[in-house]
């Protein structure tokens, strides 16, 4: 086990300073010189242009000025925001905490509804629930969510009105942001409507956000628990008098679970490209609408950081589903 | 013909005729009466875009000056000239997405096209290099994975300049680990097979042994991947036209044209509703297609 453990976790280093050497190479190939950007249309006299190029280390080779990048990241300096001159990590870490409540609720709604749907399309195998609850999950899957989010907020807030159309709380509620999960500091606060505006506001971006891990989630369970219904053992449950209820979900559902996990695991990625959508229709103050807004400004450290930041989590997150799957499945180990 | 009846003459009966591969795989893919329906609606598309000159009622840029956001001919204010309304600047939105379909179906020929070359490439040449290539190659994939694919994309667009092109470059990137890792794994396979051994013997090069060795024996799986692709590669263009990183107005495509009514969508539904509409019918022909591909191709995965 402990060798499996330190297998898994060497291995990501060389995958670790590849990724930063890719979001290096990043600002390196931006057309311009970042100095010039910078200064932008005012014009700079050429010394103190040469005197900044060297301040910035410019001047130097390409693989000493990725040597100094590398110790700069390993440091946990990722340089500062043009536009705000805040550090990148600050601006990340405040607006981190808004895409994961969001991608957590997106994945609790897909598993909380996905899950059982899988489990009865597969019980009920070739009937009118299959076909239907089939369809259903390719047209999820098939999904643009960025229209998908803009045709839910005609309906939702524009033609009924049930729901805010942007933010994650209205104007005249103020929260302490204290853990920055609005769930759980609205919830805290002393006024009552709070935590109701925040799930409202909610709502709607998590159902967006959750539509494709749903359709994912719910056509995996099937798969596997066709799969694992197959098996003798759940032969020799049924024969031995078992309900079709117990066999179905206890012994079935926890050995089909497996590969669900996995897959719910390995989606980090997938939903963090959705949440750059679902964030920037929602305006959702998130990381994904920080990344698109840099983006678009040309604030490129913050880019260059913001993709070096999502770069790693993903990869952590990987780490640990494998991990957890040689856990849970010893045949892997090796 | 009469070549093929002497032929059946003299050759001796057989029990039963043996239908032809293309007869078998129809019969294997038509159980799939999902894949068959992506199929016609593939078909209808593909006419689509062929057709535009002749069927559009209009030209996808003209601008009627007198006709800002007409709705559709069926509610109150639509006109027969304008059968799914008009846009912010009188343009008619179902000749747009006529054309829109001739951009869609092209983003696809040339994403999958492309990665689909390159990925054969690198997983040929880690397959049968092995060693540090193998690693070196593995590894690059490994990289490009561990960032979201969307992300990926519309960082390498930021870096090259938004235009359609760019976006396809994009998206080709981004899906390249798939197909080299799919091609990879395919051909160790098929190498530890005597055949592979048999032609090597017989002194076949090794340019020859890959590409026409082993690499017709990995098709099946790349055919579905590829068409699955195709389908990701139209989605994940139409979100970067969409983030304005895509084709540039006023070029009608489907993803552009939901970037330019989100102003006024609130007013005007059909500018929203049919361009992600028609992106939503395109992909779910192509998944329903590719899942049956997969069904009838591959028979591991068969139930």
């Amino acid at each position: 086990m402990l060798r499996f453990l330190l297998r898994r976790v060497s291995l990501i280093i060389p995958t670790f300073i590849g990724v930063t050497f890719l979001s290096f190479l990043l600002i390196h190939l931006v057309p311009g010189d970042p100095v010039l950007a910078r200064t932008g249309e005012r014009g700079i006299a050429p010394e103190r242009l040469a005197l900044l190029r060297h301040e910035m280390g410019l001047d130097q080779p390409l693989w000493r000025q990725f040597v100094r990048y590398e110790g700069q990241v390993a440091s946990g300096d990722l340089g500062r925001s043009v536009v705000t001159e805040e550090p990148v990590w600050r601006e990340f870490i405040t607006l981190f905490p808004a895409t994961v409540e969001l991608s957590v609720c997106a994945i609790a709604l897909a598993i909380l509804v996905g899950l059982p749907l899988g489990v009865l399309a597969a019980s009920r195998r070739g009937t009118v629930y299959d076909y239907t609850l089939m369809g259903a999950s390719v047209t999820g899957a098939s999904m643009p969510i960025f229209w998908w989010g803009l045709m839910m907020i005609l309906v939702f807030s524009v033609a009924l009105g049930w729901t805010p159309v942007s933010g994650r709380i209205s104007d005249e509620f103020f929260v302490q942001p204290v853990t920055g999960f609005m769930l759980v500091d609205s919830l805290f606060s002393d006024d009552a409507g709070a935590f109701r505006s925040a799930v409202s506001h909610l709502i709607l971006p998590a159902i967006v956000l959750g539509t494709v891990p749903l359709a994912t989630v719910a056509r995996m369970t099937r798969s596997a628990m066709l799969e694992v219904l197959n098996e003798d053992y759940i032969r020799t449950a049924r024969a031995k008098g078992l309900s079709r209820g117990r066999v179905v979900f206890i012994h079935a559902l926890r050995n089909a679970l497996i590969p669900v996990v996995t897959v719910i695991g390995l989606q980090t990625g997938a939903l963090l490209g959705g949440a750059i959508l679902t964030e920037t229709i929602f305006s959702w103050p998130g990381v994904g609408h920080w990344l698109i807004e840099a983006i678009q400004r040309r604030d490129y450290p913050v880019v260059q950081g913001g993709v070096l930041l999502v770069a790693v989590l993903v990869m952590l997150v990987n780490l640990g589903v494998d991990l957890l799957y040689g856990v849970l499945n010893p045949r892997i180990r090796r | 013909m009469a070549t093929l009846d002497t032929v059946a003459a003299i050759a001796p009966a057989p029990a039963a005729p043996m239908p032809g591969s293309a007869k078998l795989f129809w019969r294997a893919f038509a159980v799939n009466r999902g894949a068959v329906l992506g199929l016609a609606i593939m078909l209808v598309i593909i006419a689509t875009a062929a057709l535009a000159d002749l069927i559009a009622p209009h030209s996808p840029i003209e601008q009627f000056r007198d006709h800002f956001l007409t709705p559709p001919v069926w509610q109150h204010g639509g006109s027969m000239d304008f059968p799914l309304g008009t846009d912010d600047v009188g343009r008619d939105i179902l000749s747009r997405l006529l054309y829109g379909a001739r951009l869609s179906l092209l983003i696809g020929l040339v994403v999958v096209t492309l990665s689909l070359a390159a990925g054969t490439v690198l997983g040929l040449s880690a397959a049968f290099a092995g060693g540090t290539i193998d690693i070196a190659i593995m590894r690059l994939m490994d990289i490009v994975l561990v960032f979201p694919s969307l992300l990926l994309a519309i960082v390498v667009v930021a870096v090259l300049g938004p235009s359609l092109f760019n976006a396809m470059l994009a998206v080709a990137v981004v899906t390249l680990p798939n197909y080299t890792r799919l091609v990879r794994a395919a051909a160790l396979s098929e190498l530890a097979r005597e055949y592979v051994t048999a032609a090597r013997c017989a002194g076949a090069g090794p340019l020859r042994l890959m590409f026409d060795t082993v690499l017709p024996n990995c098709t099946a799986p790349l055919i579905v991947q590829a068409s699955l692709g195709f389908s990701g590669a139209i989605l994940d263009a139409a979100a970067l036209g969409f983030l304005g990183l895509g084709a540039q107005p006023p070029t009608p495509e489907w993803g552009t044209m939901l970037a330019g009514a989100l102003q006024f969508y609130q007013r005007a539904w059909w500018v929203l509703a049919f361009p992600g509409l028609s992106i939503l019918v395109t992909v779910l022909a192509f998944n329903l297609f590719g899942d049956g591909l997969r069904d009838a191709l591959d028979p591991k995965l068969k139930r």
